[in-house]
Formats: structure tokens, sequence, C-alpha cells
């Protein structure tokens, strides 16, 4: 039973669990800004109207959409030193969250430049715009504001993700509650406190979404 | 070299079946039972009653504020010490069964919300019982916006069942861990891992697309 839940021993280890926290929040921003640049050239790619570019985008994101990350994650951890590249757990992590997030990105960017009504693209061609005018001035302006709850709403996604990133013994947020579990045979402790603290990151991300839906005008925002 | 490989690797193709053979019926039983609870918990929650769809919104909220792989943690290691003895195959179907159910509940709330009020008045005004306004006027109609979404959702739940891995369950994606410490090419094994999820994911996805074009059609929308 759990009469004996210690939070002595939480306090004890409230440092490996802080350590952790930091961890899994600055892998979780790397990884995101990685799958922001890898998600907006696979949108532009797949906005493209010829084939060379439109098809290995789309492959690329169905195959991750129809993956899951943690064989992805084995994928990179198992194969990179097949093909020589000897990397940190840490950075092959962060290059398999940048990689599989990156393609749910790009189908938020492709979704909000394609939220645009055509009378605006058209406006901008009566205007006299080129092309890379009107995506300056008139599309990615309004695209940005639909984008940003949906974007808001894959951090939160990457972030409980990352969570599978201890399996390949990175020493993050779940980590540090199996090394309580395994040390001292406090499963409940541990994963208890890390519960804790990911709903605390998840609250923030939803209350920032909700936030943002309002400052951006967003009627209904939901994520 | 490659070929040696290739030889190991059919070997194993009994394991890889198990696994896959596992991977199918741990998302075929929680898809199933997660379904009918989610339905259950969409229908009270929306149901009027107070106390009963904040208790549900806060245990939603809870699930999808933490990571998959500590809830299976947590369900693993700590039902045993309340006294509950259970296998890692019951603790991976109560986990995703859970996880569905709280998902779909989110899904069938925001159907249920999009049939105008005029409706349910309408049918109160007819005499239709409670459950016969839900089956025969709200059900129908939350189902245009409640299905693609729905099979969405089972595409998730087909990947995160690969996280139950964690707990030594032999699914498509353990076996993949247990051949490739045997076969040292990473590369090959976890391609073939991929592309057992992909042929029973991709179709899914593409009906979920389907689907959605089909049903914003069905009502006149514009479609891009």
């Amino acid at each position: 039973m759990l009469e004996n839940f210690s939070l002595r021993t939480i306090v004890e280890y409230l440092p490996l669990f802080g350590q952790g926290l930091v961890t899994t929040v600055w892998l979780s921003v790397l990884s995101f800004a990685g799958a922001l640049a890898v998600g907006i050239v696979l949108a532009a790619m797949n906005l493209q109207r010829g084939w060379l570019f439109r098809v290995p985008a789309k492959a690329y994101i169905d195959a991750v959409r129809a993956t899951p990350l943690l064989a992805q994650l084995y994928f990179l951890y198992f194969g990179l030193p097949r093909l020589g590249i000897i990397l940190p757990e840490l950075v092959v992590g962060i290059l398999a969250l940048s990689l599989n997030s990156g393609a749910y990105v790009a189908e938020i960017i492709r979704a909000g430049i394609l939220s645009i009504p055509r009378g605006q693209v058209e406006a901008g061609v009566a205007s006299g715009m080129t092309y890379v005018q009107r995506m300056r001035l008139v599309i990615l302006p309004q695209a940005f504001k639909v984008t940003i709850p949906p974007l808001l709403g894959q951090a939160i996604v990457l972030v409980k993700d990352s969570a599978l990133l201890s399996l390949i013994a990175v020493a993050e947020l779940t980590r540090a509650g199996q090394l309580l579990a395994s040390d001292r045979f406090m499963p409940a402790e541990g994963f208890i406190t890390i519960a804790a603290f990911y709903l605390l990151l998840y609250y923030g991300l939803k209350g920032l979404a909700a936030l943002s839906g309002r400052w951006l005008g967003l009627a209904g925002a939901r994520t | 070299m490659i070929w040696q490989q290739l030889q190991s690797l059919a070997g194993s193709y009994p394991l890889a079946l198990r696994g896959l053979g596992m991977t199918v019926m741990l998302s075929l039983v929680s898809l199933v039972l997660g379904t009918l609870i989610g339905f259950g918990l969409g229908i009270l929650r929306t149901g009027g009653n107070r106390l009963i769809s904040s208790v549900i919104g806060a245990w939603v909220d809870l699930i999808r504020g933490t990571p998959f792989l500590v809830q299976i943690f947590l369900i693993f290691f700590i039902l045993p010490e309340l006294g509950i003895e259970l296998d890692a195959f019951t603790a991976g179907i109560i986990a995703l069964t859970n996880l569905a159910a709280c998902f779909i509940c989110e899904i069938v709330v925001a159907g249920i919300r999009s049939v105008p009020t005029g409706q349910v008045e309408a049918a109160l005004a007819s005499g239709l019982s409670r459950w016969h306004r839900m089956r025969q006027v709200v059900l129908p109609q939350a189902m245009r916006i409640v299905l693609p979404p729905l099979v969405g959702q089972y595409v998730l739940l087909i990947k995160d069942s690969s996280v139950v891995s964690a707990i030594g369950l032999t699914d498509l994606t353990r076996v993949g861990w247990l051949v490739v410490q045997r076969v040292p090419n990473g590369l090959l094994v976890f391609f073939l891992v991929g592309l057992g999820y992909f042929i029973v994911c991709y179709p899914l996805i593409m009906l979920a697309r389907r689907l959605e074009q089909r049903m914003g059609a069905a009502h006149g929308e514009v479609q891009l």
C-alpha cells in the first residue's frame, strides 16, 4: 500500500528532478526550433506545383505520420552508428524529435497558408505583386496568426514525446523518475513527482495557447 | 555480410509475427474498449450534471497533460502497491484504453456541441426521451464531426501501443529491439518495423482524409 509514501525521499531527490526538468525544457525548445525549420522547408516543398519537390515531401510526411516515434527513435539510435555517425544519445534524441515534429509542423503551416482565401492572392496578383511579395506581405502575415495555436498544441505533444528519450538513457525528467524507482524501489514517489512536473509544463503551454488565441483575436481558438 | 544478415532476419520471422500479433491485439482491444468508454464519458460530460462533467474534465486533462510512458509506469508499478496484481499485458491494455477513452471523450464532446440547439429543442418539443434525443437526433448529426478525428485517433492509438514495449511486452517495436541485438543493422531492422506499422496505419490515415472531405462536401462546404 501507499501508506509509506515518502515525501522526504522526494525532497532529497529534488535536485535530480530539477535537473531533469531543466533538461526536458531545453531539449524540447531546441527540438521545437528544429521542428519549425524542418516544417517550413517541408511545407514550402509540399506547396510547389511541380512534383519534384512535392512528392518527396509528401512521402516523408506520410512515413513519419504512419509510424511510431519510438520506432523512429530506435531507427536513428541503432541506425546512425551503422552509417559511421556516432552521436551522443541527447543529440540523437533531439534529432528524432525535430524530424518527427517537423512533419506535423509542416501540415500545420500548409493548412494555415491554404486557409487564406483565394481572393487575397488574386488581389495581390491584380495589384502587380510578385510571388515573393504576395507571400511576404499578404499570405504569411495572415497565415502566421492561424498557425500559432496549433503550433503550441504541437509543442505540448513534443514535450510529452520527449519522455521517450529516457528509453535511450537521456537524463531528462522521466529518467529521473526511473532512477528513483530503481535505486530506492520507490516507483510511486518517482513517477507521481514527474507526472506533476509534466502537468506544470502542460498547463503553462496550454495557458499560453489560450492567451495567444485571445491576443491574435481568434474566436474559439482551442488546443 | 548483408546476405548473412538477411538470412538471420528471415530466421526471426516467427518472432516478428508474434510481435505484430501483440501490436494488433493491444490496439484492437483498447480501440474497442476505448471507443465504448470514450463515447460514454463524452455523453456524460455533456449531460448537464456539473459535478460529473468537471470530474471527467479534470481526469481527461490529467491524461492529456502527462506523457503516455509515465502513465504506463504509474499503472504498471503503482497498482501492485495498492494491492492490485497485474501483468504487463493487462497494464498495457488499461493504459491504452484509458488514453483512447480520454481523447475520444474530447472528440465526442466537440461533436455533440456542434449540433445546433434548435435540434435538441425540436426533439424535446416532440416529446422524445433523453435516450431517444441522444440516439436519434444528436449522435447521428454529431457523427459527421466525430468520425474523421476518431479514425485519426485510432492511428495515434496504434502508434502509442509501441510505448508499452517499455514494460517488456513483446510487441513489434520490442521485436525490433531484440533482433537488433543479434543483427547489428539498425537501419534495416527498424525500417522493417516501421514498414509493419505503416501498412496498418497508412490506409487509416487515407480513410480519415477521405472522411474529412466527404463529410465536408456532403454539407455543401467549400473544399480547398
